[in-house]
């Protein structure tokens, strides 16, 4: 049945009094209208910031999520899953009854050889995590860390993988990870989008990455994750026109804020008090992203923590940076790719170039955010759409998606821990298997969130993030 | 099924029910109760059922499931165990289970009870029903068979319609609807002067028979069909499908009935001797994605591209969700999960691989192009070159027929005489003798008749070639190499990496003497006549040997490239690697390996090798090979020729331009490639080609392809019509069935879209779904009389836009009174004119309309308006489309739905505005509200452009600035502004004025924005000026929206 619309209501039996409290028909009341049609009583919302979900369903852990995607496929089995066994078995031929049967990507037909490891690993921190030695400033950290080492997806080719990693489907127009927790909890800021992605590139393994993966598919577009550019403008149209100071450009916001006021007198329809209020919000922005990218008030320590060479440079560091700028301002899913990781060959001499781009500044946000209180209720995930083979495929290791690792830090994460294995091959995760659905229902769970009731109705179908299947992880949460 | 007459929508009915004695009904009251909160469990899908309980029917019902209880009780819901388990307070018993999430409320209770109590009539589904036309009410005065249905919901529920809207509004409107761009001064002028009667419907006329008509109407159509110009997914290369997009456009333009241009689409290659224009249509289902990533299943993404036909079929006509039948039964609408690959049958004998093709050779699929099977289009002009170079090669080739290949007399004649010739000069360079090669890894190699070897087989990433031979002569001076380029390798280049490059990283000669013993053979020096740059042959020799093992060479990177990868390096490379004079004793055996570890799967694509006994000084990288092989042959005496050999020099003969034949060959040769390059030239698109023999069939168990179950045959949904006699099972009889008239859901859905085209919303909201999730209509008996007259007017589309437009419901003006908004918020009841924003080319399109900008050009390729700096960069550097320059002419100001578009990074303004990303078929776009469309519209180069170009023809207007203000407000709202509108403009303009007067160095910046030429007359403050409030203009609510 159709749901009441208190907007409507609102506006038909006040609009008397909305029309003559506003200075040209609309402002406040109108804001506290559309306020009202999202059901919360907070007459100071703008409507960007409200989800549909009135209360927690769960404790809430974690209040924004940084997913540091390393898109490509990072080799666990050089990063995070040590195999001696494997490295024993080096240069042989694989035992096939791993392999038979298995989908394979581009080793389809070859003769399948064990690869070792690269690196070394050591043992970091209190916990005695196991990580490679590549990864010094992660390693440092490893206490905060939760490694998960039996994560399974379902996807052999990056764009699929990707879009299993984001909506927990390959269907396409699902949602992603970033639109359902907007959709489903809102933003905390009213001067930037809520769902921000951030792309570098490495030197080395980068493969493309679509535009659709911070897609809202079905959810509406406002939704959708909104591309920092490393080109150009960072935020598309951000900036006035040449020759239009801020002062005009506040003249012309006015101006439409006045012009629409007297078509709302005449035709009473929320749609207009809702594009007031977002032309508003434009201009906000339009302040705010210069001060965001604005790095001036980070302390040269800070910089060099992070291991950035040039301020603004679109590297990974960099958007490390900016991703704890925009955790501190309230934006709700900040997505970083670095596409790096695609080692095919080459492996080892990727392996340093990517460590080189990533351990440090990784290792810096996580202390960072720690050291400003924020690692509490922010919740990181460090992670490829798959991992790698451990046959080797020439100097590299080919896309493998029956185990591998990634990593969680921050908000509700039992620190300083591992979870699940994989077994003596670093082949299939066989030890407390976590696939992608669990993953998501686990950190929907952080998020206070029942992954069973975070839907949309789509063509008639419940639409949710784990689709019918995940369930909540307990061993990866404190 | 006849729908009943209901004079309350879907929406209000809980309330009203409560207090009415109209019966229950299973379809608009139970259906969706049941359909959300209990068939997920005990409905159509047979794997999910629990405790035996099936609600989806009554026999069913009764029966009961596990527990033997009658679920339902006709006239009994005390005896109804459903009553019982939805009252329940035992969390045990009560339905549905807590963990599922779904509550029901009181009223939902009462309601199933109510329905119970009268009897518990279940009705199948009435979207599944066939269509019977109603008989229309009385017509209300003014208006016409659509406002007869609308009437008596409005009266029931105490709502007076709205009167029709000012004339100016209206046709604004109308035009947007039907044209996607304002209405003309010419139409609005002709409009608004006309009082009689006639003045709307000749209107309409006029706009229906536009050509931007059939351009607005194609944007939504190629939604649906998900065109786009890449191929999507990783590397997101380009294809050429623009002309179907221009089918498209024609096809509604020429106003094609809704039959055909389904039939044509669907399968117009199985039509009897198609026309080029039905084929064109078939593209419809090649518009889908293509994987080209490298490791790809062929098999996977055959069955996904067919299962996306499916979806896109279903969606598009059907308006039938199937995409979770492709795992299991559905779970609410009577499709089984056997049937859906039943229809999988019918698109899955395409000629085609199911992955995008392979160009310029194995394993090419970043240049982009359009995969097979593909459908030429010449032009006349092209198809004149066509037939005259294929009249002039058929000539060609019979001149050389007339020519006898065999030719004893000139042969001698040419024998002697080259004989002669070639004891002058020695011969540098040896063939080896018995050569055998083989890989490390998993190449494979053949050897052509040239002596040389072609290498094919895996690609490993390090491989290794090695050669044994038998080397001629008794002193080995120096080994050559020749790189050779072959049709097969990659780009058809000389190396098999992918870009047709290798790069060689070390080459060792060996000795191997008949007891077996191996000596290394130590290089000298190594020589090329061409190294790319960084990559010189040089630092493969001196190479320091060991015990005939390689030390490995200390700078990991170092080998020999040719730089295959540029076009113009595809040409026969030689090098020379001199060793240390070695004497070859007898039965010797020398051993060559060429080892591709610097860079993975760079070998080399086909090799030839020589040794030399001669002095290394004297022997040359000039050499020409080929002329020494004929020399070696020529110096051979009579007696010693080998049939080969003979052949050989048979063969130098036939190609010598001596032989009588030659200049015929060479004819031949010119007229062919004259013909090749013609059958080049045209435009191709991608089109559907049904195989002689389908290919079978099978369930994929849980959607997986290579899970695969029992073989299926081609079938139709049991639930729906059965195939109309004497049609083909196939796609064209499948086609046919979608249009035959009887199919209770194609006409349905179009109306309902055409509904929602026009009033926002369609008369069944969910215009995606009519399954049986689909929502109630809000006037079932409007929607199946439209849905019949649509198929009793020959599935006229423009008669039927005309048909809705006419109504009185259509006309009415967008004011509200507060009655409405209480008594009907969403407008379903039409007592006002609805009031939405524009779509995304809409927006962009009367920017440019308005600015006068706009190229009024239809059809042909994609074009390239302004967008953001690195737009295709951002995300990909892979594939044919990065770098995105914009046009510097025409193509910046043409219609939106020419826009290039490139899936992966789709134009940025579009998506914006909800634009569908054309990933896969989307048949309804969101509709949004963001602070990034006030950015595009503020600050994007289209629209500052646009007002730029506005604010000059405003000033080339007579009269003063109010009146100038005055014509520019109408010339973008297409309605005269109040004096208090135009008030607050002016004041803005005035401030400006003295802004860009203060400051001299501002003007000129803004103006600078856009290509479109700056006059020269005019004054740049006053100029920015007007700008700036055309941009005001621009950004307007009213603007953006249709009222």
């Amino acid at each position: 049945m159709r749901p009441y619309d208190p907007v409507a209501h609102a506006l038909s039996i006040n609009r008397r009094s909305f029309l003559t409290k506003s200075a040209y028909g609309l402002g406040s009341a109108a804001f506290a209208m559309l306020a009202a049609k999202s059901g919360f009583g907070d007459l100071q919302a703008a409507p960007f910031s409200k989800g549909v979900l009135k209360a927690p369903h769960l404790p809430v852990k974690a209040k924004r999520v940084i997913f540091l995607c390393m898109a490509g496929g990072p080799p666990h089995l050089e990063l995070f899953d040590n195999k001696p066994v494997l490295r024993k078995l080096h240069g042989q031929a694989f035992p096939e009854s791993f392999t038979k049967g298995q989908q394979i990507a581009q080793l389809q037909g070859a003769v399948l050889k064990a690869r070792g490891g690269s690196f070394e690993f050591k043992k970091w921190g209190k916990s005695g995590t196991e990580i490679t030695d590549i990864f010094p400033h992660i390693g440092s950290v490893a206490d905060e860390l939760c490694v998960v080492r039996s994560l399974k997806t379902e996807q052999i080719n990056h764009d699929t993988a990707h879009a299993f990693f984001n909506t927990g489907s390959i269907i396409k127009g699902r949602p992603s990870m970033g639109s359902w927790l907007l959709y489903g909890l809102g933003s905390e800021t009213e001067n930037l989008p809520g769902y921000i992605v951030l792309t570098s590139a490495g030197r080395t393994g980068q493969q493309p990455i679509s535009s659709r993966q911070w897609s809202s598919g079905v959810l509406p577009s406002k939704y959708q994750g909104i591309q920092f550019q490393s080109k150009g403008e960072a935020v598309h149209y951000i900036g006035n026109p040449e020759g239009v100071c801020q002062s005009t450009q506040r003249q012309v916001i006015d101006e439409i804020r006045r012009l629409n006021g007297q078509l709302a007198q005449e035709t009473v329809d929320p749609e207009i008090a809702t594009r007031v209020a977002q032309y508003e919000m434009a201009f906000k922005m339009q302040s705010s992203v210069p001060e965001l990218l604005d790095f001036k008030s980070e302390s040269a320590k800070t910089i060099e923590a992070y291991g950035i060479k040039e301020i603004g440079d679109g590297s990974f560091a960099s958007n490390c940076l900016m991703a704890r700028r925009l955790a501190e301002r309230g934006v709700r899913m900040i997505q970083l790719y670095h596409r790096a990781w695609d080692l095919h060959g080459g492996l080892d001499n990727g392996m340093k170039m990517g460590a080189e781009d990533v351990d440090k500044a990784t290792g810096a946000l996580i202390r960072d955010l720690k050291e400003r209180g924020m690692l509490d209720d922010t919740l990181i995930l460090w992670g490829g759409e798959f991992g790698r083979t451990p046959m080797g495929q020439g100097t590299g290791r080919d896309h493998h998606i029956a185990g591998y690792s990634v990593f969680l830090a921050g908000g509700g994460v039992k620190a300083g821990t591992t979870y699940g294995a994989t077994d003596e091959l670093g082949y299939n995760a066989v030890e407390n298997v976590v696939d992608v659905h669990d993953l998501h229902a686990t950190m929907l769970a952080l998020m206070g969130i029942d992954h069973h009731r975070l839907n949309v109705k789509f063509q008639g179908l419940d639409v949710r993030l784990t689709g019918v299947a995940g369930k909540v992880v307990k061993g990866i949460m404190a | 099924m006849r729908l009943s007459r209901l004079s309350l929508t879907a929406a209000c009915l809980l309330g009203a029910l409560s207090a009415s004695a109209e019966k229950v009904q299973f379809n608009r009251d139970i259906r969706p109760i049941f359909s959300d909160t209990c068939f997920a469990c005990h409905g159509p899908d047979e794997n999910k059922i629990k405790g035996g309980l099936r609600l989806d029917s009554l026999e069913a019902a009764r029966k009961g499931g596990k527990s033997g209880e009658a679920a339902i009780v006709p006239g009994k819901p005390e005896a109804s165990e459903v009553m019982k388990r939805l009252r329940t307070e035992d969390p045990d018993d009560h339905m549905p289970p807590a963990e599922f999430h779904k509550v029901l409320s009181k009223d939902q209770i009462a309601l199933v009870e109510r329905w119970i109590k009268e009897g518990a009539e279940y009705q199948g589904h009435w979207a599944f029903q066939t269509p019977v036309k109603p008989a229309v009410p009385p017509i209300p005065a003014g208006g016409n068979a659509i406002d007869a249905f609308l009437a008596s919901p409005l009266a029931a529920k105490g709502l007076a319609p709205n009167g029709p809207a000012p004339k100016a509004t209206l046709l604004r409107r109308a035009a947007l609807d039907l044209t996607g761009l304002p209405p003309s001064d010419a139409d609005l002028q002709a409009f608004l002067a006309d009082e009689s009667s006639e003045a709307w419907p000749k209107a309409l006329d006029r706009l229906l028979a536009s050509p931007h008509y059939g351009e607005h109407m194609a944007a939504q159509w190629l939604d649906f069909a998900r065109y786009a110009d890449s191929n999507g997914f990783q590397s997101d290369t380009k294809r050429t499908m623009w002309p179907y997009r221009d089918w498209v456009i024609k096809a509604f333009n020429d106003n094609q009935p809704f039959d055909a241009f389904t039939i044509e689409q669907l399968a117009g290659d199985l039509l009897p001797n198609p026309t080029r224009d039905q084929v064109v249509a078939t593209a419809f289902h090649r518009n889908h994605r293509l994987n080209g990533e490298g490791g790809r299943i062929v098999e996977e993404w055959f069955a996904e591209n067919v299962i996306d036909r499916i979806e896109t079929t279903g969606s598009t006509w059907m308006g039938l969700t199937m995409n979770c039948c492709r795992c299991h039964d559905h779970k609410y609408d009577p499709i089984s999960q056997k049937e859906f690959y039943q229809l999988f049958a019918y698109f899955n004998s395409n000629d085609e691989t199911g992955v995008l093709g392979e160009f310029g050779g194995s394993g090419r699929t970043r240049a982009g192009g359009n995969t097979p099977p593909v459908l030429s289009l010449p032009t006349e002009e092209q198809q004149q070159t066509i037939d005259a170079a294929a009249a002039k090669l058929a000539a060609a080739e019979q001149a050389l027929k007339a020519i006898p290949t065999d030719q004893p007399e000139a042969y001698a004649d040419w024998l002697a005489k080259q004989r002669a010739a070639v004891s002058k000069v020695g011969v540098a360079w040896e063939p080896l003798a018995n050569e055998k090669v083989s890989a490390k890894e998993n190449a494979e190699f053949k050897r052509l008749d040239d002596g040389s070897w072609l290498v094919s087989g895996g690609t490993a990433a390090k491989e290794t070639y090695v050669l044994e031979a038998k080397p001629s002569g008794n002193l080995l001076t120096a080994v050559r190499l020749e790189a050779l380029p072959d049709d097969s390798l990659p780009n058809k280049s000389l190396g098999r990496a992918s870009n047709g490059n290798f790069v060689l990283s070390a080459f060792e000669v060996r000795l191997e003497t008949a007891d077996g013993k191996t000596t290394a053979v130590p290089l000298v020096k190594a020589e090329a006549d061409f190294d790319q740059p960084g990559w010189t042959i040089t630092k493969l020799a001196p190479i320091p040997m060991a015990k005939g093992k390689a030390k490995k060479p200390s700078d990991d990177k170092a080998g020999w490239a040719i730089a295959g990868n540029e076009a113009k390096n595809r040409v026969p490379r030689k090098a020379i690697f001199t060793v240390s004079p070695t004497p070859i004793p007898a039965g010797a055996k020398i051993v060559v390996v060429m080892r591709h570890e610097a860079v993975s799967a760079h070998s080399i694509g086909r090799f030839r090798l020589n040794t030399s006994s001669v002095d290394a000084k004297l022997l040359s990288l000039k050499t020409d090979p080929a002329a020494e092989n004929a020399r070696r042959l020529l110096a051979k005496p009579t007696e010693q020729l080998t049939a080969a050999d003979r052949k050989a020099l048979a063969k130098l003969f036939a190609d010598s331009p001596e032989h009588p034949r030659a200049q015929a060959v060479a004819q031949v040769a010119a007229a062919k490639m004259a013909h090749d390059a013609a059958l080049a030239a045209p435009v191709t698109v991608m089109v559907m080609k049904e195989l002689p023999k389908p290919r079978d069939a099978f369930v994929l168990l849980r959607g997986e392809y290579d899970k695969i179950g029992p073989k299926v045959e081609r079938a139709l949904f049991r639930a729906l019509p059965p195939m109309p006699a004497g049609e083909p099972n196939n796609r064209l009889g499948l086609a046919r069935w979608l249009v035959d008239g009887k199919h209770p859901l194609t006409g349905r859905i179009w109306v309902n879209r055409a509904w929602e085209r026009l009033f926002g919303l369609g008369l069944v909201k969910t215009s995606e779904n009519f399954g049986s999730q689909a929502e109630w209509p809000s006037n079932p008996e409007l929607l199946d009389w439209l849905a019949v007259e649509f198929v009793d007017r020959k599935w006229d589309m423009k008669a039927t836009y005309k048909l809705i437009m006419s109504s009185a419901a259509y006309q009415r003006s967008a004011a509200v009174t507060p009655a409405m908004l209480e008594k009907d918020p969403d407008n379903r009841l039409l007592a006002r004119g609805p009031r939405f924003r524009l779509p995304a080319e809409v927006i962009r399109d009367q920017a440019l309309w308005i600015s006068g900008l706009l190229v009024d050009q239809q059809g042909g390729p994609s074009v390239k308006p302004y967008m953001p700096e690195a737009v295709w960069d951002e995300t990909s550097v892979y594939g044919d489309m990065r770098n995105y320059k914009a046009d510097t002419g025409e193509g910046l100001w043409r219609r939106s739905l020419y826009t290039i578009w490139k899936r992966t990074a789709a134009p940025p303004t579009m998506m914006l505005f909800d634009s569908s990303g054309r990933e896969v078929c989307t048949v309804k776009r969101s509709r949004s509200n963001t602070p990034m469309q006030a950015l595009s519209l503020l600050n994007e180069t289209t629209f500052v452009e646009a007002a730029r170009k506005l604010a000059e023809q405003s000033l080339r207007r007579p009269g003063d600035a109010d009146a100038r203000l005055a014509w520019m407000f109408r010339r973008v709202v297409r309605r005269d502004g109040t004096p208090a509108e135009l008030a607050v403009l002016r004041k803005g303009l005035d401030k400006r004025l003295a802004t860009y007067a203060a400051d001299a160095t501002l003007a000129p910046k803004l103006l600078a924005q856009g290509l479109s030429p700056l006059p020269a007359d005019l004054d740049k403050a006053q100029l920015a000026a007007w700008t700036v409030t055309a941009n005001t203009l621009l950004n307007l609510d009213e603007t953006v929206t249709r009222e």
